[in-house]
This record gives structure tokens, sequence and C-alpha cells, in this order.
């Protein structure tokens, strides 16, 4: 069992709380760093999607995890992003600008979205941005000129400054060092005053404002954080994928990365990350239990979906903090062993509300 | 900022109402509070003293009247910028930030003293850690102040009513207010938790020099720590003056508990 003896302000702002984190970080991101050595072909692609989709996460996290705006319509800005990268990479531009370009791109569009955003809440902000992805999807198809249409777009592979990045371990190390960039930032953002006024705009807007938060600012923000990292991360699967269409980016995508932060953990980093895991392992494993289930059940359609949905209800029923949670309960098991008790992770009542006054 | 000597009007009232509808929920009211003092004010439910508290963040916006604190125009002003002023409040039933802890919800208090920018946040510069550092030590020492240190890394979700109404007196303290607005500080506390709530606004206003304006029912904590007392009724001021003063005011005791006429009204006729 570790006790922390905090002595300085500093420890507190850390990004390591103790000597324990600074070596299970090391260790992950030697672990990572080793991957293109280690790994087959198949591995290393499936963790260039963790990465990629991890980075996505991040953003929609930021926005629906802690500052409490919920996007249905997150695929679309991962579409912008993915488009401008594949239509600025084949005109020539080098790849540190072209994912730059996207991510500005992106959030640009974040931005137009947050504006109706700031008049919504709840489920009728889920409208909004619903109908936001379905009109960029068909944006998508129906602008031939640029877009290629229903027929897609192949997309060169990243290069920059006369050097191609076309060997999966090279494109593997360029996602990394986004990933862990874009954590960095996040992790910042989230120690510092821009984050805990998302926190604030989360739990009660009327607070917040009588604090000095200003509402739409804030909101504007994360919008343009969650989409622009959309961008990044869409680019990224455009060059991973090498050939992009509109039905990549359609509701059922924007389904998933809400899935994905939703299992994972909803207000944690290590949430975007979990969730990318699942999300990328789970159409394995469903695949794997195919070769062992009896032929109707393994052959019936829908099986995947029917699967997700076990899982999504069963974490909003049993594990609403997500695989994040479950992991936090495991490690304070071991670490008070044998002192754990069954109500340490119980929620206190939560005592009424002022009447709301919007 | 325009410092005004003690005693000299911070927040000045004037003539304001606000109508939702066909309620009139305030009516004409007019009142000023001293740099310094505790001004309460009283009423029976639904006699508008909420709808003031949220005039004067600029939740609301007042029909007719006008509201100037230390001479500027409340009226002109966003409710972000409210904070900014020097005005600080609490809720009535408590709205704090359920899911950070104690710690987080007071560093938010400190959100309109914030001097760094996005990008200087991004990459948490220097300038940024210095920052947070004293940020870090101006919400201790409120922390300090309201013995909160228990509590510093709970979640607000799972503390209890009387921790949590501190800690939102605390949240408002961080902002560096001159002037508190404490909607019912007393409701849902039991008796020591009032009576340490009393001790703390008498503190708050002695020794950090914050000019409190608060709604409360408790006659015993209003005439315990108020200077001034006004009373409202249907959107209407009753009296203004010392506690005694207000609550021998007839058309006061009239308000709470009905004329005397109507009491004998009641009385089942003897036989």
């Amino acid at each position: 069992m570790r006790f922390l003896f905090k002595t300085s302000y500093a420890q507190d702002i850390r990004l390591a709380r103790h000597g324990g984190d600074v070596a299970t970080y090391a260790a992950l991101g030697a672990a990572l760093l080793a991957a293109p050595w280690v790994l087959e072909d198949y591995g290393l692609a499936q963790l260039t999607f963790v990465l990629i989709y991890g980075v996505i996460g991040l953003g929609l996290m930021l926005l629906a995890g802690y500052t409490g705006q919920f996007s249905l319509g997150h695929a679309a800005f991962v579409g912008v992003g993915a488009y401008a990268q594949g239509a600025l990479t084949n005109a020539g531009w080098p790849f540190p600008l072209a994912l730059a370009a996207a991510g500005v791109l992106a959030a640009a569009v974040g931005v137009v979205v947050a504006v109706p955003a700031l008049r919504l809440k709840g489920i009728y902000l889920g409208i909004a941005t619903l109908a936001f992805g379905f009109i960029v999807e068909e944006g998508l198809a129906r602008w031939e000129s640029v877009t290629g249409g229903n027929a897609g777009m192949h997309v060169k592979a990243p290069a920059m400054f006369g050097w191609v990045l076309d060997s999966a371990g090279s494109f593997y190390g360029l996602c990394l060092g986004v990933a862990v960039a874009a954590t960095l930032g996040c992790l910042n953002l989230l120690r510092s005053p821009t984050g805990r006024a998302f926190v604030a705009v989360r739990d009660s807007e009327v607070s917040a404002q009588s604090l000095g938060i200003h509402l739409a600012r804030t909101k504007t923000l994360a919008f343009a954080i969650a989409s622009a990292l959309a961008g990044v991360g869409g680019a990224l699967y455009a060059h991973k994928l090498r050939f992009i269409s509109p039905d990549q980016f359609n509701i059922l995508q924007s389904i998933d990365l809400l899935l994905m932060i939703v299992i994972g953990g909803l207000g944690s980093v290590h949430g975007a990350f979990l969730g990318a895991i699942f999300l990328i392992t789970m159409p394995q494993l469903i695949a794997a239990a195919k070769d062992v289930l009896p032929e109707a059940v393994a052959q019936a359609p829908g099986l995947q979906g029917l699967v997700y949905g076990l899982v999504l209800i069963g974490f909003v029923l049993f594990e609403p903090q997500g695989l994040y949670g479950r992991w936090l309960k495991v490690r304070t098991w071991f670490e008070l062993f044998p002192f754990y008790r069954r109500g340490m992770f119980r929620r206190g009542k939560s005592f009424q509300k002022s009447e709301r006054l919007r | 900022m325009t410092a005004t000597p003690a005693g000299e009007p911070l927040l000045e009232v004037r003539d304001l109402s606000v109508r939702f509808g066909g309620v009139l929920a305030v009516n004409g009211v007019g009142f000023e509070v001293r740099r310094g003092e505790v001004f309460t004010l009283i009423g029976p439910n639904g006699a508008g003293k909420t709808t003031v508290f949220n005039l004067i963040s600029r939740l609301y916006t007042p029909t007719t009247g006008e509201l100037r604190f230390e001479g500027t125009d409340l009226g002109a002003c966003a409710p972000h910028e409210i904070a900014r002023l020097g005005i600080a409040r609490t809720f009535q039933n408590i709205e704090l930030f359920e899911h950070a802890s104690v710690l987080q919800n007071l560093l938010i208090g400190r959100h309109g003293h914030r001097r760094t920018g996005f990008w200087q946040e991004l990459f948490f510069t220097p300038a940024v850690r210095r920052a947070e550092e004293a940020t870090r030590e101006q919400v201790e020492r409120v922390i300090e102040l309201l013995d909160l240190q228990h509590h510093r890394e709970s979640t607000v979700a799972g503390l209890p009513y009387g921790v949590r109404k501190v800690v939102e007196l605390a949240r408002a303290l961080c902002t560096e207010p001159r002037l508190l607005l404490l909607d019912e500080p007393s409701s849902g506390l039991n008796v020591e938790e009032t009576d340490d709530m009393a001790f703390w606004i008498d503190d708050i206003r002695r020794e950090l020099g914050v000019t409190v304006l608060m709604v409360e029912h408790d006659m015993a904590l209003v005439s315990r720590v108020s200077d001034r007392v006004l009373a409202m009724s249907q959107g209407e001021v009753l009296a203004l003056g010392t506690p005694a003063e207000v609550q021998a005011h007839p058309g006061v005791v009239e308000a709470y508990l009905g004329a005397a006429a109507d009491v004998a009204g009641l009385r089942r006729p003897r036989p």
C-alpha cells in the first residue's frame, strides 16, 4: 500500500502522481516503441487503429465527457479531416502541413456547429449534430470534383520533405507521435483553467456563469478542440486505409465513436484509449467466437450489433464509469488488499438541485 | 476600480421591477447596500427575494429599474462579467460541480482571475505553472479559513449537505468578492452548523471586509449578523431598518402571520 505525503502544490500539478506512475508509463511507452519490431503486420495495423481512434476519442471525451456536450455526428468531423488530408496530400502538400490544415479545417467546421449548440441541450443537441452528420455525409458524396463522390478517393502515403512513410512501421511511429502529443495537450488543458471551465459547464451552467466563465466561448472551444482532434484522427485514418468513401463517415461510425468513449469511461483520458482498444478488438473477438458458436447463431446477421448493444447496456447498468472505472476498482483492490470494501465506490446521495434557471 | 469608503453605498438598487408574463415578481424595489455591512432580505415564500438575487447576478434582466455596483451599471454587463466586477453568490439549493473534487470546485472559483491563455495552457508553459501555484495558494487560504482541509480531495457528490453549503461559500470567497450574495445560507443546516455559518459570515465581514447581502429565513441568524434588514412581500418593499425594527413592524407581522382580523375570522364562534 502506498501513502502519498504531499509537501508542495507542485505535486498536485504534476502529471504523474508518484514514482510508480512514472515507471508504469515508461514501461507502456517502451512497449509501444518496441511494437514495430515485436508485432507482426496484422497486430501492428490493429495497434495503429487503436491510436487513431484514441486520438478521435480524446476529442470526443473532452466534448462529451468533460464539457457535457454530446455529438451524434462526430464521424462527420473525422470525414472532413480525412477528405482534407486526402485532397491536400494528393495535391502534393507535405504531411505535417496537410495534417495541420485538416485539423484546422475540421475545427472551423466544429465552430460552425457550435453556434446552434450554444442554444441547445441534451437530446436536442444530439439531434442537431445528427443532422449535421447527415449533411456532411451527403456533401462528401455530392461534391464529386473534390471528393470523388460515392466512388471514393485514393489517398497517397504520407510524405514529407522527400521522405515517404509507406511502411507499416514508420506510419505506426507517426500515429504514436500524434497520439502522444494529443494526449499531453489534453492533459495540460485539463489541469489548467480551460479544462476546469469545461468541467464547470458540464456540471452546472448557472454557477459556471456566475463564477465568470463565458459559456458560449467555452462550449465553442470544446467543439473546436474535439473536431480538430477528430480531423487529425481522420487524416491519419485516410492514410492508413489509403482509400476513403462517404459511407465510412456515416451515422453508424458516429455511434461507434460515442459507444467507444462511454464504454471506455466518460470523464477520463484513459477511457478514450481503453474504449479504442474495445472498439478495435471487439470485432476480432466476435469473429473468434463465431468458430465455436452453433451455425445458426454464428451466421445470423447483426450479431455484432447485438453484442455491442448488450455490452453497452451492461456497462450502463453495472459499470457507468466504463472500463476505466472498472480498472480503478481493480487497482484499488490491490492497493488496499485486504481492506477493500464493496461500497467504496458507491456514489453518495445526490441532493436536489435548485430549479434550473433556464 | 473605484474604492468606496465604508458606509458609502456599494450596491444601489433603484425602482427595480421584473415581470414574468402576467406575474410582477419584483415591483419597484429600491435599496442601498453600504460598504462593510451585512444586509438581509427577508419575506415569506414568493416574496421575490431570490429573484432580486438573480437580477443582480444578471441571470434575469430587469423590466425596469437600475442596478449600480460601485458606480457600474450592471444592466450593461453580461452574466459572466459580474464575477469580475467583484460580486459572488451562492445558490438556494446548492449549485456545485458535483463530479469534481472540492479542490477543483474552489479552483474554478478563481476562474475570473485567470491570466493565462489557451495556447499557453496547451503547452503548460512555466507561466501557467506559476499561475497554477499562485491560484492554489489563494484557494488554500480559503480552505483554512473555512476549515475544509479534510474534504479537499473528496468528490462533492459524496459530501453531506452541511459541508456542501460550506464548500459553496468557500467557492464564492475564492473569487475574492467585494459583495457576497448568500441565498439562504442556513437552509438545511442543523443548529450547530447554523451557528458556524453565523460565525463565518461575521468573520467574512470583519476579517475579509466583504459586504454581505443575504436572503435568510432563520430570524435568530438574521438578528445576530445583520446590520440592516429589508422585508419584502409580493415583490414589494414592506420595511427597512435594524433587525429589531423590522421584526416589530406591523406590516411584516401581517405578511407572515396575517392580520388580526383574519385571525379573528378563523376562530370558531363561541356558542
